[in-house]
């Protein structure tokens, strides 16, 4: 953190204009503050992955395998021929340029290495180089070039400089998806063992026990009773989460980090008001400490490791023999839900169509994959006037939302979270709108890019939104940002301190738990954070 | 990064000089006239076939489309209908969007540091998409124009794409909109490459030389019709035998004509195997011509295959202990 320049010295020096050398002519420099530590080889290892090692990014020498370079090839070939997008992807770019400005990393960085188009032409003058007459013929002309150790270590870098948001895939006239090119050079790394930390030993730690965080079973209970307690203090009503129960017609599944750290714990305080508050009415949820990750940091390694991760959900499912299951707010997990999971771990023969036992709703839009997000089961309680919400609870925050990339642009949850707010905030103010919904710009550490050691990196891919932020904050007072991730709630907080430290980082169901009236609640003089309710300030004092 | 578009200059100037010198000093009018274009057309056809069927053969194993508007979801929220399509109409709407009116480059904007380098800022920037817009449909208007010389009688729709393009009576002959603008878009896509710095930098040799290509193109038939003034009726004759199959050099075909045959030539060769067969690529982009439907209908992995997965079994054997101590239900006591 220490080598970190200040906001607005970073804001100042950014240039957009590329260096004088051709990108192929230019080398690249694994930068310290820019890059994550190499995957522990316990964590590579306890998935069988393959090529288990000690290695540094910064060494000369990455140990690799003798025959990488056959490795990478063949790794190549193989995703051309099972991935059309991949194929398409590598074969049909123009160069047009309109993706150049819309990723976050070169707008806050001014790598030219960040455009999309240049990221994956990175791994497209490769394939051209391998795969096709004209490259094999033409070279450079054509933009092709040959696998070198360089080369690899310079796609490491920038394809762990990506955050796979999909924006670029927005304005791309042929819709090409760097993330789906990232998801790509990840499962080619994978093979080589070249995994960073970050991501790694999250995805064993999900493997061994449910979640990312390591979380053992009674400590994940422990946790939960933790909140209960300060429910009951804030609130004087006693909530009863239940975990693991057969028999129970929903099972609740919410990333980990919500269990773990500021703010996030927050929002699943909030899961477990609203929980309680429905149960008079007929909610029958559980937790699960076997399915206790709704995060699938495996989507960042590859999709089988995905897929492997991602089949605890519907087995604990019918295990527990619950009809469907409710999901919390995250991001990339709300990607794998929506578009990888029902085709990677169904058919759900086993589970039934989801139907709010509150409101009789029958979600047709999850029929399938039953799974329902929270904000769209609150949205609908809202609609049905099911919760008893006094809004003005939260009127000292001004707040605006945050479209996390994955529920933005793999999947279109855009009206659910602000019907949400606007029912129970009374201040509420947008962000520009080339910033907000399919536009959206990234945290800057997703992907598992939230590590601690990549901080440069991830305050320069922050930028943008920070930027959105500010603006809002300059012109409407805005001190609160609500977002319905929980990588954003790990790291918003950290990019709103470096620049619009006035700003703090909420979940949409903390905002929602704060305007709940419950049932047989004391007199409440503090929102869940423990600061005082507008207009209990000065007796908060006394 | 200048190499990279002299080069592709010189490449076209020394395709023109071929073509030019092989009919006005060697008399290979034949050459040039029968056996190119007839090759050309062939490996157009069979190369842009084997790239269609090339994709068409690769699975589709995820269901990702890019959703750029309201999902489906409850029927009291308004759901974007064609920028995220739950139905094939929807997706239908969506790609005829994008392939007619190039949807996803409208949104395009620009971003600047503004405000003494304290703030970013994202403007609309419509230029990029004007100039694609009119470069393609000047391309086509150009071609059905053209199929005046391979049919006959000439169709009553080419003759109304001939007159609307025509429609600007300066003189004569009749200026057409088509080629005057098609040049003017492909000379602005070619300065787009010049001017900014950062599509400079991405460009390679491969994105100019389809541009000075066409822009040879334009130019011949430029010359072509309003100061050489070819002789219309001779063409014709030499397309008619061609598509006949009873090939035939009349007589009175200047040189400049062999050079425009010539290098749209080059161009069809050249399709199949550049980034021109975006023509083609755009119908299977998964993130567009998808159902944004996943949850609702299940989408089938060809190859999916079974994986290893941690059991609650294993799970509850490593934890049974502390997940009794804690009061949480086991399986097994």
């Amino acid at each position: 953190m220490s080598d970190l320049p200040q906001s607005d010295e970073l804001l100042a020096s950014i240039d957009h204009r590329p260096p004088k050398t051709g990108w192929m002519d230019t080398p690249t420099t694994i930068r310290k503050g820019m890059y994550c530590y190499a995957s522990n080889p316990k964590s590579v290892e306890y998935l069988d992955l393959p090529n288990a090692r000690q290695w540094n990014p910064l060494d000369e020498d990455w140990s690799l395998p003798e025959n990488w370079q056959e490795i990478l090839h063949q790794g190549l070939k193989d995703r051309l021929d099972k991935f059309r997008s991949f194929k398409v992807f590598m074969d049909i770019c123009v160069r047009c340029g309109a993706c150049a400005d819309k990723c976050h990393f070169f707008l806050g960085g001014g790598d030219p290495k960040n455009m999309p188009v240049l990221r994956a032409e990175l791994l497209r003058s490769v394939y051209r180089n391998d795969f096709t007459t004209a490259g094999k013929i033409l070279g450079k002309f054509v933009g092709a070039r040959p696998m070198t150790l360089d080369v690899l270590k310079e796609w490491w870098y920038y394809f762990f400089q990506c955050t796979e948001c999909r924006r670029c895939s927005v304005f791309c006239p042929y819709g090409i998806d760097t993330a789906e090119i990232t998801m790509m050079a990840r499962e080619l790394f994978n093979l080589l063992g070249l995994n960073i930390d970050w991501i790694a030993t999250p995805v064993a730690n999900c493997y061994r026990t449910g979640n990312h965080l390591g979380i053992q079973p009674h400590a994940f209970k422990d946790m939960l009773d933790f909140f209960v307690e300060d429910v009951e203090e804030i609130t004087g009503v006693q909530v009863a989460p239940s975990f693991n129960r057969k028999g129970a017609e929903i099972l609740f599944i919410t990333p980990s980090g919500d269990v773990f750290a500021d703010p996030g714990t927050y929002t699943c305080a909030g899961y477990m008001m609203l929980f309680h508050y429905l149960q008079d009415l007929g909610l029958d949820i559980t937790w699960s400490t076997y399915a206790s990750e709704g995060g699938n940091f495996g989507s960042f390694t590859s999709h089988e490791t995905m897929k492997r991760l991602n089949a605890k959900m519907y087995a604990e499912a019918k295990r527990l023999g619950v009809k469907w299951i409710l999901g919390g707010e995250c991001g990339h997990m709300w990607r794998v839900i929506n578009q990888y999971m029902d085709t990677m771990n169904g058919p759900t023969d086993f589970l039934e169509a989801p139907v709010s036992p509150i409101t009789g709703t029958r979600f047709d839009n999850a029929k399938s994959t039953k799974m329902v997000h929270i904000t769209e089961f609150i949205a609908d309680l809202i609609k049905h006037d099911k919760l008893n919400l006094d809004p003005s609870r939260n009127d000292n925050k001004v707040v605006t939302f945050h479209d996390s990339c994955n529920p933005a642009r793999g999947m279109g949850m855009f009206d659910e979270p602000r019907y949400v707010i606007e029912n129970v905030c009374n201040h509420f103010y947008e962000m520009p709108a080339n910033t907000i919904r399919e536009k959206t710009f990234c945290c800057g550490s997703g992907s598992g890019l939230n590590a601690g050691e990549n901080m440069e990196l991830r305050m320069i891919g922050g930028l943008p939104r920070a930027n959105a932020v500010k603006h809002v904050h300059e012109k409407y007072g805005v001190n609160m940002l609500a977002c319905a991730c929980a990588i954003d709630r790990a790291a918003l907080p950290t990019l709103m301190e470096y620049y619009v430290p006035e700003v703090d980082v909420t979940g949409l169901t903390e905002l929602v738990a704060n305007a709940l009236i419950m049932p047989g609640e004391q007199d409440r003089t503090t929102d869940l954070r423990g600061e005082p309710l507008p207009g209990m300030e000065e007796e908060d004092a006394e | 990064m200048n190499r990279n578009y002299i080069v592709s200059f010189l490449a076209v100037l020394v395709l023109y000089l071929i073509a030019y010198v092989g009919v006005s000093a060697m008399g290979l009018q034949v050459l040039f006239g029968v056996v190119i274009p007839y090759i050309a057309f062939i490996v157009f056809i069979a190369g842009f076939i084997y790239r269609i069927i090339d994709w068409a053969k690769t699975p589709v194993p995820f269901s990702i489309p890019s959703t750029c508007g309201q999902q489906k979801s409850m029927p009291w929220i308004k759901q974007s209908k064609f920028e995220n399509p739950s139905t094939p109409f929807g997706v239908v709407v969506r790609m005829a969007l994008e392939i007619f009116c190039f949807r996803s480059l409208f949104r395009n904007t620009k971003a600047r540091v503004v405000e003494g380098g304290t703030k970013l800022s994202f403007e609309m920037e419509k230029w990029l998409w004007l100039g694609a817009i009119a470069f393609h449909y000047c391309f086509l208007v150009a071609l059905i124009r053209h199929l005046r010389f391979f049919v006959e009688p000439v169709p009553f729709w080419v003759q109304l794409v001939e007159k609307l393009d025509g429609f600007i009576q300066i003189g004569l002959p009749g200026i057409m909109l088509s080629g005057i603008l098609l040049l003017a878009a492909v000379i602005y896509l070619f300065l787009r490459r010049i001017f900014i710095s950062q599509v400079r930098y991405i460009s390679l040799a491969s994105d100019f030389f389809p541009l000075f290509l066409i822009m040879g193109i334009a130019i011949s038939g430029i010359v072509m019709r309003y100061f050489t003034k070819v002789d219309v009726t001779a063409a014709k004759a030499l397309a008619m035998g061609l598509v006949t199959f009873r090939p035939a050099i009349p007589d009175g075909i200047s040189g400049i004509f062999f050079v425009h045959l010539f290098l749209v030539c080059i161009l069809m060769a050249y399709f199949p195997f550049s980034k021109l067969m975006h023509l083609g690529g755009i119908f299977f982009s998964p993130t567009r011509n998808q159902i944004a439907n996943t949850r609702e209908y299940r989408h089938v992995n060809p190859w999916n295959y079974p994986v290893k997965v941690h059991t609650y079994q294993e799970y509850e054997d490593e934890f049974r202990d502390k997940m009794i101590e804690a009061g949480l239900p086991v399986e097994k006591e």
